[in-house]
């Protein structure tokens, strides 16, 4: 068997599907502490990816994740999936951070990692939707981009044939190595974790993640890198190196307090009706 | 790029394929003309691919000024980098304040490679775009006429205003169909520009073997009304309410998850997160219950009505009008009353 080199970018995420009025704040903001963090959904497909590579043509797989300490998290999950190194990536500086600035960093942690034939990340994090970092990896790392993966169909010589969405269809291209792949959920159906790896790795923290005055043993380590470790330009991370800026932020779980109850009868259908015309909605 | 040109074009990128413009390029021509009309600036559309000079028509009758052509045989079908070499050299060459992308599968592959490579700012998914000033309170500084990207976050929880103060070209993605296309104005004319975008053998490296692209059966979309049907309507019989109602109104048949899980209704028609996300002018639900996973498909429906049995329904918490009741009582009700207001106009 050959040796491919996957890397997997992951992402905490709070869990928005579980968003009710209590999970905002008065001020409009969001109270993630009322909220579950959860791994990614599409980034357990990338993770599921790229542990078939390793399965079907052999190969190691090393996961990087950035975030809060708390992060580790996630990374634990995919030790216990079969991940062969974790990587948290975590500094104050990188707090803020937009897609381009996270990209950014992932990018440099990429780096510190070495040679690699594939990143797989999910296409997007269901806490913003947009898809971005992704690309804008492959772009700093100077590699082609593949996004929306849904089946591995071959890997060899240098080279991967890969099965696409384009939303309406698909398309099986042909990419030289090494390449950044983004997946969707269609492309997999994750394994659960392995109870002998769950055993095995339980232990295993960061060394932000230890209470005050504890000492975690060398062997039961995750990785932590700063924004030092990685040579990353501080300019270019959190908010300094973000171009966009949240400038108003509104809460819609609220907009029900427009609703109006219509009768179930025809007075109030046709009442309805004529409101609908008067404000253009039905021509 | 920091550097922000004031007298920067508002450009957007022409997406196309197979000699055939994308709608939501035409969409944004038209929102690109309004907010280069409030700037005092001009529109510039960006069209790379093969062959396609007859394609410049269309964008100035849809409101742009210049047209710039980058036409290479290497970029008859789209691939990642080369389209992203040449829409970013353009950008560096002739500095535009915004640059607007469709947010098809296709412009959010192509947008944030760009955006990555020109270091500048990009906001997904907007749902409107407006020209307004902003105080920064941070650091005190006023700046005059910034792009507003407005987009729903959090799975569509909360609504954010985005800017990019310092940063420019501010770039945005754009779901097809929030900006209405606007009448053709097959007078209009403008400028064409032919540009040479030197594309090197190594971003050449990704080949298309094979290709299946879907015709679209249906045009959820598209539509400007969407009726959908659920778990409540009953019975694949009972399903011809809800496509009588939408023939009423002559809208698109919709429905949840539950709706085509049962039979009722072929997957095509799913609205929701694994199904299509729609926002129509109007939205009718007729029995969902409205689980958070057809919520993200349709909330951004500018009116919802919601009918559906059960007062405590999900549904009823996105919905501007909740009837409350038997759907087979209220449904013919609004048939009628949607057939009456035909006649009288």
């Amino acid at each position: 068997m050959s040796s491919y080199r996957s890397i997997v970018l992951v992402k905490q995420v709070p869990d928005t599907s579980k968003i009710t009025g209590n999970a905002m704040k008065e001020d409009g903001t969001i109270n993630r502490a009322a909220l579950p963090a959860i791994f990614n959904p599409e980034d357990l497909s990338a993770l599921e990816a790229a542990l078939e590579v390793k399965d079907r043509f052999g190969g190691t797989v090393t996961v990087i994740t950035m975030g809060l300490p708390k992060a580790a998290d996630v990374l634990r999950e995919c030790l216990y999936r079969g991940a062969d190194r974790v990587i948290l990536v975590t500094d104050r500086g990188a707090g803020g951070s937009d897609t381009l600035a996270t990209s950014y960093v992932l990018s440099q942690a990429v780096k510190k990692v070495g040679e690699f034939d594939f990143i797989f990340c999910g296409r997007q994090a269901i806490d913003g939707d947009t898809a971005q970092t992704g690309p804008q990896c492959a772009e700093k790392l100077g590699i082609p981009q593949i996004c929306y993966l849904t089946e591995i169909i071959d890997v060899k010589d240098g080279t991967a044939t890969l099965r696409r969405s384009l939303g309406a269809g698909w398309e099986v291209v042909k990419t030289t190595l090494p390449a950044l792949i983004t997946v969707v959920e269609e492309a997999n159906e994750p394994r659960p974790q392995a109870a002998i790896k769950v055993m095995r790795h339980k232990h295993k923290r960061a060394p932000l993640e230890a209470a005050e005055g504890e000492t975690i043993a060398p062997e039961d380590q995750i990785e932590q890198w700063s924004l030092g470790c990685i040579d990353a330009d501080p300019e270019r991370c959190g908010f300094p190196g973000s171009p966009t800026k949240v400038h108003k932020i509104l809460s819609i779980v609220l907009k029900k307090e427009g609703s109006v109850q219509v009768a179930p009868t025809e007075e109030g259908v046709r009442g309805m009706f004529s409101e609908l015309v008067k404000d253009r909605v039905l021509g | 790029m920091s550097n922000k040109n004031l007298q920067g074009e508002v450009w957007v990128f022409a997406e196309q394929e197979g000699g055939k413009l994308h709608d939501v390029a035409l969409e944004l021509c038209g929102k690109a003309r309004e907010l280069a009309d409030t700037l005092g600036v001009q529109v510039g559309a960006v069209l790379p691919g093969y062959n396609c000079a007859e394609l410049a028509k269309p964008l100035f009758a849809h409101g742009a000024d210049k047209v710039y052509i980058v036409d290479d045989p290497n970029l008859a079908r789209f691939t990642s980098m080369p389209y992203a070499r040449a829409v970013e050299t353009l950008i560096c060459k002739h500095k535009p304040q915004i640059v607007l992308y469709g947010a098809t599968p296709l412009g959010r592959d192509l947008a944030p490679r760009v955006a990555s490579a020109t270091r500048s700012g990009l906001t997904a998914d907007c749902t409107d775009l407006q020209i307004g000033d902003v105080f920064e309170a941070r650091s005190k500084q006023e700046y005059k006429n910034l792009l507003h990207q407005i987009r729903p976050a959090f799975g569509g929880n909360i609504i954010a205003t985005i800017v990019n103060p310092e940063q420019w070209p501010q770039m945005a993605t754009v779901r097809e169909g929030v900006f209405p296309k606007k009448e053709a104005d097959e007078a209009r004319t403008g400028e064409v520009i032919e540009e040479k975008v030197e594309i090197p053998a190594e971003l050449l490296v990704v080949e298309a073997l094979e290709r299946f692209v879907e015709t679209k059966k249906i045009d959820l979309k598209g539509s400007r009304v969407v009726v959908a049907g659920g778990a409540g309507v009953g019975s694949k019989e009972n399903f011809q309410l809800v496509v009588d109602l939408a023939n009423a109104l002559g809208g698109a048949v919709g429905a949840s998850r539950a709706a085509v899980d049962s039979g009722f209704i072929d997957r095509d028609h799913q609205v929701g997160q694994t199904g299509t996300t729609v926002r129509p002018a109007l939205y009718v639900a007729v029995g969902i219950s409205g689980a958070v996973q057809h919520r993200v498909g349709m909330q951004d429906a500018a009116k919802i009505i919601a009918i559906n049995n059960d007062p405590d329904a999900p549904i009823f918490s996105v919905a501007h009008y909740s009837i409350v009741g038997d759907l087979n009582e209220i449904v013919p009700m609004m048939i009628k009353a949607a057939q009456e207001r035909v006649v009288t106009e």
